[in-house]
């Protein structure tokens, strides 16, 4: 004796947000249901667990026939076969394109490859996430690439529209376009204690002030690569530490203007060479591709490590960062201050941004 | 006379990859009528082709418009190979025909393909030009209106009620052609849509000419069903109600602020304000007892006597019929029917049958032979002698004086002079339904043979005839002239085939009934007197042609149905009868069984709710008339226990009436399956239900009786639990009635004096009382153990929840906008070897545990009240049994429920509702827009919206309420229009609560069949299941919104035949919908216009009737 089958269909489809979280989540029917049953719905509603199981089994199916409409956002709402209301349509999209920031963090920078794909077993194991919805999250992340790759405009905006996503999940997905197309590493030990909203912050920074479409506003404009004649200029900013001169200069000009304002005043004047050292190389290594890869790790072992060992606080750093901004421009013999800027603008609020434990 | 249909294609989207190395598709498309083929040009590599073609237009005769769906084709072209079909879209053009309908179709309909299901979408304009507006009812049918509403539809009105309409086709099913062994099934499947299509136009054309015929301009309550017969064909039957009627102007302010259904007494006003208009509704009003005396040529008794030898004699010789069933308003009654089968049954013949069918009287009728079944077997024809002898002059006379019966005989030869005086409508005008006598049902048993001439259907319409006769007998031994919310249903298993008829015997009032197509003169010319009368006398009026005569004086509309039509002296059977709780004038059954809807006027104590009565009964394999011999064997005594269950858990609810009451029996190869359901209520008219008593046979073994009595204890305290559930509390005096809806005090006070005028009414009632607590189950085996236990193990619908089948739910008023219609099915697989008792504990558990997962899923929309649940049963395979249920459930709001229940006192339900509704949606709108300052917006409305909406926010949805309200509030159809695809709602019943139809924009009727090879890969059965069901109420949903409809009335799943073959990975399923295309505007956005004044004024209004 047994089901042999069970569907209940409305005018309206009925979307339990629970079950849409869990089957999210990878969750199998059983297991969706003894979650379930744990969080109490039963007694609730004098419900049994065979009803539960067939509501469970109910949905799940329901899921499954609007994923592929879920592949493409826009077509949900003109589709005709689930009658769906806007803010439903809109939960769906929205909770369907959620990611986890554990899992996020292990793919951030990789290339969203069939390799990586078939490396996703390992990262479920390590995050704990079930490998269906490491999946989905992976397939996400590359639909969405694939999609804006190709796009001239504003990256977040095309984001947006395409898979009609609320902002601030649009700008996570261009931080992960923008980390997958460049490649940047973020896997290594030393930058684990970074979050992948510190990271999203930062590819914020990069793509509102580095690449080609933050200087012109021109439709042509790609979002996704750096500015290469910006990476190009950055290279002259090395006279900064060549001459000598000018280093000295730039050195007293800060340690003037922190002087009694910061505790590690003396680590501060001891450390400004090779600080000021490790910031003006990174910029001008940025033109190497392989560089920019190595952009975070450099800054972490440049600078970040170097301050926290001497136990600066975030506020020292920040004192130290505007100074040494800002003395450059008094710098007579100093002529690429637009330049400076730029790099410096980015680097500040990077630094500032995954400067914390 | 011909007429010019139009067509132009213009464009396609989401159309599948039809072309594998470039990922697109070539398209182009097909538009076919007739014999006439159209193509459009191929737009190469596009998934999304603007076609943007020319018009294509089509000459054809009205007829063929009839017939013929319009069929449009999408193919891919392809250089090399044949083109490939991407889908097909049927569009029933008959909405176009109708000038009160549909002026063009124009919208995305989905493409349709039999194994792919939908591919994409296709815009279409659909235009027709009929040249001959004068005289086109000569040749065809156009221009009837067709309604699946079983109620006068809501923007019309009732002129004229001409009565019954049916008609049958039959065909070779396509998939039984040898032509199928070499054609794919997909193609046969193709060609079976298009049959299926063709006939139902066919039927519906057949049926407007017999509507034109009895000059009428509209079927309501249009049944049609398909009967797959298999290898003997196909048969397509439709029923229905013709009617005359006329549009209510939408103009009048009185129907804009209320819907047609409004009060009885705006209704009566309006014929008085329509002078003008020829036959206003009520105009037939009283007829003249001059005019009676045409009629009067032959003698009532001679009529009755005739009738009854007749009956006498169909019901003992009448070959091939089997299982007659009466279905008394009294408990009674069924125990008396039970002799009835073994009186009946050694008559029976089957068509070339050589020995007559001798049943030995099972074992379960001596069981039962005793305490209730006083009577024995020779009873039987004791009933029958009761049941054509009553209604005979001498006892008519002994109630109202040969007048009375001068004038009940009127109406009732108007009905005589049709065929069959029955009504498949379910809801009447106000004064129309008059008395309910009971249900009255039939069953014949038949065995398929090939249909030798599809053009002349003799067997098939031979076969309803007979069961036609039957009712109608029936509903004569009920004292009644009409049979009302009939219909008709067929069970087919292999070759054997049931077929049932059921409805409920009823006296009509004349007002409504025309005696002849021809006599309208005789209507004209009636027509002051009665504008005079419903002018005077509005809700007297109402009573009918007797009450105004003063035969009888007038009596509540709210309990004048439930008086006996019978006479009461010679009762077909042993009824227990007592005066009206209500008047205390006329006689009342203790227990009224209907198949109609609650009446709007009729007194309810308390709430109602679903009863079903379950019941399989397992048989033995067999073939040919031998197996149609078995199953009319068992047709009564599943009938019987049917019954009995049914009564068990109407006394266990503590109630005493049932309505729209539905028995569904099933055959299988190797049982049957019945299923009966009504939603029980608690009449004020009818006395109140005694308990139910348990009698053990073995009273020597004390833990028995301890068992017994620990029973009879849960049985009692489930009685008053349920009394409680349901708000039963009856008066145990006239004047205690705490419940809704209380009586004016005007009549009240006439029911004290109508009580102490009458001492002796008083101590007859006292008798009455006294006796009625016997009702008694007896419990002398195992089988009455499990039946009882199966009575308990009904478990009570969740907090929240009530449920009913019929359209609206008494006690229940402030229906909210929110409405869910949906359609569930569950196949059950038996094991082999099971006793009844195995049987029936599956099959009740079955339908409970599908009950309990649609409150469990429709938990968020708390308090709410299921509506109009259907259950269809069936067992499409040996083991297999398959149940679907389609219903809606509609919110309500609970803190408005008490306030109501005080005020509504005089007002119809209906009424209530609607205005209820009126004010809620007033203010939703408010909240969600806050437009300017108002009289209504006053913080208290305001936050008493907010609460209420967050009391149905769901557990899930912990939001504050306030946004949770808006994204309520979002669910009007006005806020959709920033989405692509315009909302269409779904619903069985026939009205959409807070809003108001304003156009009819024709019938939906459509079929599919999809198949699928690849099962596993679909998602197995219930994978494909649920997409085919999604796609079907999506292709609904398309072309109504086409029509230019946002929403479908009165909608229902008629067949859903499932098959499936796993081995193979293969499964075929056919699904037939049916239901009307409407428009409505919400009654806030009726208003919005002049917001301010108008509600100010219905609140007046308002204020001024609760007080």
């Amino acid at each position: 004796m047994s089901v042999e089958l069970d569907v209940f269909v409305g005018n309206t489809t009925i979307m339990d947000k629970e079950v849409y979280q869990l089957w999210l989540n990878g969750y199998t029917v059983n297991d969706a249901v003894k979650v379930r049953i744990e969080g109490g719905v039963m007694e609730e509603c004098e419900a049994s667990a065979e009803v539960l199981l067939s509501d469970t089994m109910d949905q799940y199916r329901t899921f499954q026939m609007c994923e592929r409409l879920l592949h493409h956002p826009a077509k949900l709402a003109n589709q005709l076969l689930f009658q769906i209301p806007p803010d439903r349509q809109a939960m769906l999209i929205e909770r369907y394109y959620a990611f986890d920031d554990s899992f996020v963090r292990e793919v951030l920078g990789k290339k969203l490859s069939k390799g990586t794909k078939k490396d996703l077993d390992d990262v479920s194991t390590k995050t704990g996430i079930t490998l269906k919805s490491c999946r989905r999250q992976f397939d996400n992340f590359k639909r969405v690439f694939k999609v804006v790759e190709e796009l001239k405009g504003p990256l977040v905006e095309n984001i947006r529209q395409h898979f009609l996503l609320p902002d601030q999940l649009a700008r996570d997905y261009a931080a992960i376009v923008f980390f997958a197309n460049n490649r940047f590493e973020t896997g290594k030990k030393k930058l684990h204690y970074l979050t992948f909203q510190d990271f999203a912050f930062c590819a914020g920074q990069l793509i509102n002030n580095w690449t080609l479409g933050a200087v012109d506003n021109i439709m042509e404009d790609m979002d996704v690569d750096l500015d290469k004649e910006f990476l190009q200029e950055l290279k002259d900013l090395k006279i900064l530490i060549t001459d000598k001169d000018l280093l000295d200069q730039h050195k007293s000009l800060v340690c003037t203007a922190l002087r009694g304002k910061t505790n590690v005043f003396n680590e501060m004047e001891a450390n400004f060479k090779n600080l000021s050292r490790g910031l003006v190389n990174i910029a001008a290594k940025l033109i190497n591709a392989k560089d920019v890869r190595d952009f975070f790790i450099d800054l972490v072992e440049k600078f970040i490590e170097p301050c926290r060992s001497d136990k600066w606080t975030s506020i020292d750093v920040n004192l130290y960062l505007t100074h040494y901004t800002n003395s450059v421009h008094i710098l007579d013999t100093f002529k690429h201050h637009a330049v400076w800027t730029r790099y410096m603008g980015v680097i500040k609020s990077c630094i500032l941004r995954m400067y914390h434990d | 006379m011909p007429g010019k249909l139009k067509a132009k294609i213009v464009a396609g989207r989401h159309l599948p990859v039809m072309d594998r190395a470039s990922d697109l598709t070539d398209a182009f498309v097909e538009v076919k009528f007739g014999n006439t083929t159209f193509k459009t040009d191929v737009y190469p590599k596009s998934l999304n082709p603007q076609w943007n073609s020319e018009w294509f237009k089509f000459e054809v005769d009205d007829e063929d418009l009839q017939d013929e769906p319009l069929q449009i084709t999408v193919l891919d072209h392809d250089t090399y190979s044949a083109n490939d079909a991407i889908g097909k879209v049927y569009i029933d053009i008959d909405p176009l025909l109708c000038s009160e309908a549909a002026t063009v179709i124009s919208g995305w309909l989905p493409i349709y393909d039999t194994i792919h299901g939908i591919r994409g979408e296709i815009n279409v304009l659909v235009k027709v030009d009929l040249f001959n507006d004068l005289n086109r009812f000569r040749q065809s049918s156009c221009g009837v209106k067709f309604f699946c509403t079983t109620s006068i539809p809501r923007c019309y009105r009732a002129i004229m009620v001409h009565g019954f309409v049916e008609e049958l086709v039959v065909n070779e099913d396509p998939e039984y052609q040898w032509i199928d062994r070499i054609r794919t099934p997909r193609a046969s499947n193709e060609a079976r849509q298009r049959l299926i299509f063709l006939m139902s136009g066919e039927l519906q054309r057949k049926i407007g000419l017999k509507v034109l015929e009895m000059g009428g301009n509209a079927v309501v309550g249009y049944l049609q069903c398909f009967d797959l017969e298999g290898e003997s064909g196909l048969v397509v039957r439709a029923i229905g109600t013709a009617c005359t009627l006329e549009k209510i102007s939408s103009t009048l302010p009185a129907t804009a602020t209320h819907p047609s259904n409004s009060s009885p007494s705006k209704d009566m006003k309006e014929p008085g304000f329509g002078e003008e208009a020829p036959g206003v509704p009520l105009s037939s009003g009283p007829p003249t007892p001059l005019r009676a005396q045409t009629f009067s040529s032959f003698s009532p008794s001679k009529s009755y006597s005739r009738q009854s030898s007749s009956s006498d004699t169909e019901l003992s010789l009448t070959p091939k019929t089997v299982g007659i069933f009466l279905f008394p308003s009294t408990p009674a009654l069924e125990s008396e029917s039970s002799p009835l089968p073994s009186a009946h049954l050694p008559h029976h013949l089957w068509p070339g049958m050589a020995s007559r069918s001798t049943t030995p009287p099972p074992l379960r009728l001596s069981q039962s032979d005793t305490a209730i079944l006083r009577k024995s077997v020779s009873f039987s024809e004791e009933l029958l002698l009761a049941a054509s002898g009553m209604g005979s002059g001498g006892s008519a006379g002994k109630e109202g004086g040969p007048l009375k019966a001068l004038l009940r005989q009127q109406t009732q030869s108007a009905l005589e002079q049709r065929e069959y005086p029955f009504f498949t409508l379910a809801a009447f005008p106000p004064g129309f339904l008059l008395h309910v006598g009971g249900v009255v049902s039939a069953r014949s048993v038949k065995l398929l043979d090939r249909i030798h001439n599809p053009d002349e259907p003799e067997t098939r319409d031979a076969w309803w005839e007979e069961i036609r006769q039957e009712i109608k007998s029936h509903a004569k031994a009920l004292g009644c002239h009409a049979v009302v919310g009939y219909s008709e249903s067929t069970s087919i298993c292999e070759e054997v085939c049931i077929l049932s008829a059921s409805g409920t015997a009823a006296i009509l009032s004349s007002r409504f009934m025309q005696d002849g197509p021809l006599d309208t003169e005789h209507r004209l010319s009636r027509q002051p007197l009665c504008v005079f009368s419903t002018g005077s006398e509005r809700v007297e009026g109402d009573m009918g042609s007797s009450a105004s005569l003063g035969f009888e004086e007038v009596v509540s509309p709210g309990c004048g149905f439930c008086h006996i039509p019978y006479d009461e002296l010679n009762i077909p059977f042993p009824a227990q009868l007592t005066y009206c709780y209500c008047c205390r004038r006329y006689k009342v059954p203790d227990v009224l069984f209907t198949t109609i809807d609650l009446p709007t006027e009729a007194n309810v104590t308390g709430k109602g709710c679903l009863i079903q009565a379950r019941l399989c009964r397992t048989k033995k394999k067999a073939q040919g008339e031998g197996n149609a011999t078995v199953i009319s064997n068992l047709l009564p005594f599943l009938e019987y226990e049917l019954h009995t269950q049914l009564m068990n858990k109407l006394k266990l609810r503590g109630m005493n009436a049932l309505f729209g009451l539905r028995i569904q029996i099933s055959v299988g190869e190797t049982m049957l399956l019945g299923l009966a359901s009504a939603t029980g209520v608690y009449l004020t008219a009818l006395p109140s239900p005694g308990g139910i008593q348990i009698a053990g046979k073995t009273p020597s073994d004390i833990t028995y009786e301890q068992h017994i009595s620990n029973m009879q204890k849960k049985i009692n305290d489930t009685i008053a639990k349920n009394k409680e559930l349901y708000e039963i509390n009856p008066p145990e005096v006239v004047e205690e009635i705490i419940g809704s809806p209380i009586p004016e005090p005007r009549q009240r006070s006439r029911l004290f004096r109508s009580q102490s005028e009458s001492s002796d009414e008083v101590s007859e009632l006292d008798l009455s009382h006294g006796k009625k607590d016997a009702f008694v189950l007896e419990i002398d085996d195992t089988d009455a153990v499990e039946d009882i236990h199966a009575l308990l193990t009904d478990s009570p619908t969740p907090a929240g929840f009530y449920s009913c089948n019929t359209e609206i739910m008494p006690g229940i008023q402030n229906w909210t906008s929110a409405i869910q219609m949906f359609t569930s099915v569950r196949v059950f697989r038996l094991n082999a070897n099971l006793t009844n008792q195995g049987l029936n504990k599956i099959f009740s558990d079955l339908c409970e545990n599908l009950l309990k997962s649609l409150y469990f899923k429709l938990r968020s929309m708390v308090p709410c009240c299921l509506c109009h649940l259907n259950f269809t049963v069936a067992i499409p395979e040996d083991e297999l049994i398959q149940v679907a249920v389609t219903a809606v459930a509609m919110s309500f709001d609970k803190e408005q429920l008490l306030e109501n229940g005080k005020q509504s006192g005089e007002k119809t339900l209906i009424k209530a509702i609607t205005e209820n509704d009126e004010q809620l949606q007033f203010n939703l709108e408010l909240n969600a827009e806050t437009s300017a300052p108002n009289p209504l917006s006053s913080p208290k409305g305001l936050s008493e919206v907010g609460s209420h909406l967050s009391a149905r926010a769901s557990s899930m949805e912990k939001a504050s309420p306030l946004p949770e309200g808006r994204s309520r509030s979002l669910r009007s159809n006005r806020s959709y229009s920033g989405s692509s695809v315009a909302v269409v709602k779904m619903t069985p019943l026939s009205f959409i609560p807070g809003a108001k139809i304003i156009k009819y924009l024709g019938i939906i009727n459509m079929f599919f069949i999809r198949e699928t090879t690849s099962l596993r890969e679909e998602g197995g059965v219930s994978g494909f299941l649920h997409t085919f069901i999604a796609e079907v109420f999506a292709m609904v949903r398309a072309h109504v919104a086409a029509l230019g409809g946002n929403a479908v009335v009165s909608y229902s799943m008629k067949e859903c035949v499932f098959m499936e073959n796993p081995n193979k990975n293969q499964a075929q399923c056919l699904i037939n919908v049916s239901g009307d295309a409407v428009m409505f505007v919400r009654e806030s956005e009726l208003e919005s216009t002049s917001v301010q004044t108008q509600s100010a004024t219905t609140h007046t209004s308002n204020g001024a009737e609760g007080t």
